[in-house]
């Protein structure tokens, strides 16, 4: 729902990141971190990104996102494990002291520009 | 050529969350976000709650909804400084975020009150995404929505710090299993403290209250 309001950010970002004194550049690629966790459809997402930069200097750059697992770990066993469902309890001891390791990222991590 | 950025892209909003916490705290003020679906009954529980800590606790009411000032009508009753934020005005978005509570309190007080409670847009997504700067987080579910509503919206159940599983006085007119919902939320969250109550009748409402309370006052304390 909030997907286009994170393109233009997204966007903003990405021309920051271009240097200034590059000349008729092509940027094919924005790199994106993803996290599962982050209430982020990527569909919807890169549906937005195609539209708003569409005559802006990453006009056909495509977002490759990659999209990460949500993890967590104990805080009592220290246990690791991947969550794949809404639940959020350790697996091994059950106990509900736990920390999300990975899965909230939402963070560019690289824009890749063509060669000439 | 790829050129390394590392970026958040809500970097913006996380960075002004933090000057919002930064301010709140040097105030003294102790911030609630409240968040749920449409129609949870979150102004009725405002209500209840308000009159009820109102003599003791300081309060003031920011509400976000994309149209209409009717909660902020509602809630101003009271007698507590309450302001109506409409997100029509930025774009209709489904949440409140970190700049808009900023501009909102130029409109409050803030050395006159010990509590500032954000009455959010109602919707299980996008809320929880959004750091407005609060201390804490409690998210309210109603028996009428469907005891699996948790497990469909594991972020915002995660997220926050209190739940509150409120219209309890239909319970009799329901096929509801409070025990599964109940369920579901510790699942999700398994520390997460649960309130059944009905903000209507009132029942239920005393613990609530008394751990709102606990929280502003750890906070005034610190």
């Amino acid at each position: 729902m909030h997907e286009m309001g994170i393109a233009m950010q997204l966007v903003e970002i990405a021309s920051a990141a271009i240097p200034g004194d590059m000349e008729n550049i092509q940027v094919e690629k924005v790199n994106l971190k993803l996290g599962k966790l982050s209430s982020v459809v990527p569909d919807s997402l890169r549906f937005c990104f195609e539209i708003i930069t569409k005559e802006t200097l990453l006009a056909g750059a495509e977002l490759c996102i990659q999209e990460i697992e949500v993890t967590a770990r104990c805080n009592d066993c220290n246990a690791e494990w991947t969550i794949t469902g809404p639940a959020f309890s350790c697996e091994k001891c059950k106990s509900g002291n736990i920390t999300i390791v990975s899965g909230q990222e939402l963070e560019i991590s690289s824009i890749e520009i063509a060669d000439e | 050529m790829e050129i390394k950025v590392v970026k958040k892209v809500l970097g913006v909003n996380d960075t002004m969350a933090k000057q919002n916490r930064d301010m709140f705290t040097e105030k003294r003020v102790f911030v609630l976000n409240m968040m749920s679906s449409p129609g949870s009954g979150k102004t009725t529980l405002l209500e209840k709650t308000l009159i009820q800590i109102m003599p003791e606790i300081k309060t003031a009411v920011i509400v976000g909804d994309i149209c209409t000032s009717n909660d902020a009508d509602r809630l101003a009753v009271t007698g507590v400084p309450v302001v109506q934020v409409n997100t029509d005005e930025f774009g209709g978005d489904c949440h409140l975020a970190a700049h808009v509570i900023e501009k909102a309190c130029e409109n409050i007080d803030l050395d006159s009150i010990d509590l500032l409670i954000v009455e959010n847009v109602g919707n299980l997504v996008c809320p929880a995404e959004f750091d407005i700067g609060e201390d804490a987080r409690a998210v309210v579910l109603s028996v009428a929505e469907g005891e699996d509503k948790p497990l469909k919206y594991p972020l915002m159940f995660r997220k926050c710090d209190a739940a509150i599983l409120n219209k309890t006085d239909l319970l009799p007119y329901l096929d509801y299993d409070s025990k599964q919902a109940v369920n579901n939320i510790l699942q999700v969250h398994p520390e997460m403290p649960v309130f059944e109550l009905s903000a209507k009748t009132g029942d239920g409402l005393e613990s609530w209250i008394d751990w709102l309370k606990e929280y502003v006052r750890k906070k005034l304390q610190a």
